[in-house]
């Protein structure tokens, strides 16, 4: 199973954001979306999850089109996780992790018991299970990223979006997302993020798409995509990459 | 405060609260009736015979205030169904259910109801009229700018039409006779629930079984639908068929109150935050607390506005003057609350 977008034109309604974009992610793989700001990331994302129907191209899902998918099944194949926000009502984790339970069930259905299980599953899996009752309202940045991860995993989709997960977060945090990610490409998902943090996408990601002004820059697998060129072209600014028997690493020069 | 143990012993309070109110409504007034004589009237009435009291009491509990104690429950209930809804569906705590403008369209019909002589029922018909048109408009010229923000878009719409609609009711009152159909517009204005009798019940209760049966139905989607708009989607949701089924069904509910009790504020901004407080944010425990408390707290005040005076007090002066100094208390509040 692949989503895969072709000859995307991507945009809102009174203007284009992108054009000619030709994204691919597979089952198993992690790919990482980077490139400044404005550049057209969050614009795609949201293109490739059905949110903003593209101006050109499409995206398709299986083999079919994913317009030709009602939201309800959408939501099935594809979970989004997006940027942690300040909730306007103090719920439950539980209660919000149930919400990803929201398309198995018909338009009057009340959570079941398996949908229950599910969401405490997801909970467990995240290391998170002692917050089940916490309200979301009164926990961590960090910990609300992986609630909406856990909620993102409810879904038990094929696919999981997320919008920079390591934005807000501290440093332990970020790896921890980090290790998450990855651990979900080896469970089988295909997992497309957008970073802001080269190292992130280098230790995280089998595959980057640099995405620069609308336009694809480049894209292949990371070892061949993430050097000092490439990023000194991607942000138009110096980048210093270091290189230490421990792996590589980049900084902003 | 929000997890599933301690939802009990908030509905609990929501229920005593709604005991005591009916206790109160029913025995309190100018003829005062024994908590004895209340009991074994309403045995009787539930098996069938006639009661051991003087027939003024039975009457004073049974044609008098019964009509009214159950209209002040329905609406009580209906406002404060519909505000938990509009709050929900606005991602905001500090909206009342007029925000789309269903009051003001509603005054906007009864006051010209009233300037055409029409009779009570067809006043009552006209201002439920009034709602539904009123949010109408609002929502076909929400619906047809087009921005990214649909709700912020109808809720400015609801401001802007709702000023218009009191534009015109300003208008008919200036038009109106000063002598009798001003004061009749001025009390309707103001909401009460003293001229309520048996017949006003079914038109009153009919809609808003209906417009709370939907949002029930509703309730583990609302929650959804009170996350932002993209994720609701994300989610599975079809967000707008249901923000139109939301705003139905919690403009039905209004309208059928308004029309009923006149223009009662407060209540329906008060009391789901009352509610949220007792049993947490999820709708499937919060709507039914809201619905109870509101159904209390309406006959708390009915009561009060009937016997602390010589002269009945309009409804929504009362529920102004404790509703205002309870706003200030939520902003102020509002921080440590929800974020």
């Amino acid at each position: 199973m692949i989503l895969e977008g072709r000859q995307l034109s991507i945009g809102y309604p009174d203007r284009v954001v992108g054009a000619g974009l030709n994204v691919k992610v597979g089952k198993g793989e992690v790919l990482a979306l980077l490139g400044p700001n404005g550049g057209g990331k969050t614009t795609l994302l949201k293109t490739l999850l059905g949110l903003l129907a593209p101006k050109a191209g499409e995206v398709r899902l299986d083999g079919a089109a994913l317009s030709s998918r009602s939201v309800r099944e959408r939501a099935r194949l594809i979970a989004c996780v997006p940027q942690t926000h300040v909730a306007t009502f103090a719920f439950s984790v539980e209660t919000v992790v149930l919400m990803g339970r929201t398309a198995h069930g018909d338009l009057f259905s009340r959570p079941t018991s398996k949908d229950r299980m599910v969401a405490a599953a997801m909970l467990d899996r995240l290391g998170i299970a002692q917050l089940a009752q916490r309200p979301y309202t009164m926990i961590s940045g960090g910990e609300r990223q992986l609630v909406l991860l856990a909620r993102a995993l409810a879904q038990e989709p094929q696919f999981i979006v997320l919008d920079e997960p390591t934005a807000n977060l501290d440093f332990g945090n970020q790896g921890k997302v980090m290790r998450e990610i990855r651990g979900l490409a080896s469970s089988g998902l295909g997992v497309l993020f957008t970073t802001h943090d080269p190292n992130h996408a280098l230790r995280a990601a089998d595959r980057a798409y640099l995405l620069r002004g609308g336009e694809r820059l480049a894209e292949g697998p990371v070892s061949e995509i993430l050097t000092r060129e490439w990023l000194e072209a991607l942000y138009g600014a110096p980048v210093q990459m270091i290189v230490a028997k421990a792996g590589t690493a980049f900084i902003p020069g | 405060m929000n997890n599933a143990r301690s939802a009990v012993p908030g509905l609990a309070i929501a229920i005593a609260v709604l005991i005591a109110g009916l206790l109160l409504a029913l025995t309190v007034g100018r003829y005062p009736v024994g908590l004895g004589d209340l009991i074994s009237v309403l045995y009787a009435k539930v098996v069938g015979h006639r009661a051991d009291v003087p027939p003024a009491v039975e009457s004073v509990i049974l044609q008098v205030r019964g009509p009214r104690v159950i209209a002040a429950m329905l609406v009580g209930a209906a406002l404060a169904v519909a505000g938990t809804a509009f709050q929900g569906l606005f991602r905001n705590p500090l909206v009342s259910p007029d925000i789309l403008g269903a009051s003001s369209g509603a005054a906007l019909g009864a006051v010209v109801g009233i300037y055409l002589s029409l009779g009570v029922f067809a006043i009552q018909t006209v201002a439920f009229v009034g709602g539904l048109i009123a949010v109408g408009i609002v929502y076909v010229i929400g619906a047809s700018v087009r921005s990214r923000d649909p709700i912020l878009v109808l809720v400015l719409t609801g401001v802007v039409v709702g000023s218009l609609f009191g534009a015109g009711v300003g208008l008919v009152k200036y038009l109106a006779d000063p002598y009798n159909q001003l004061p009749a517009m001025t009390f309707w204005l103001l909401g009460s629930l003293s001229a309520t009798g048996v017949n006003d019940l079914f038109p009153l209760f009919g809609p808003v079984a209906v417009g709370a049966a939907v949002l029930v139905a509703l309730r583990w989607r609302m929650n959804v639908m009170s996350l932002p708009e993209e994720e609701a989607r994300a989610l599975g949701v079809a967000t707008g068929p249901l923000r139109i089924a939301i705003v139905a069904a919690a403009t039905l509910v209004t309208s059928a109150s308004v029309a009923t009790a006149g223009i009662i504020g407060w209540v329906g901004l008060v009391v789901p935050h009352l509610a949220r407080s007792l049993v947490g944010p999820d709708f499937a425990r919060l709507l039914p607390a809201a619905a109870i408390l509101g159904g209390g707290y309406l006959l708390l005040i009915d009561t009060l506005a009937r016997t602390m005076a010589q002269v009945e007090i309009p409804l929504g002066i009362l529920t102004a003057v404790i509703g205002t100094p309870f706003f200030i208390w939520l902003l102020a509040s509002v921080q440590k609350n929800w974020s």
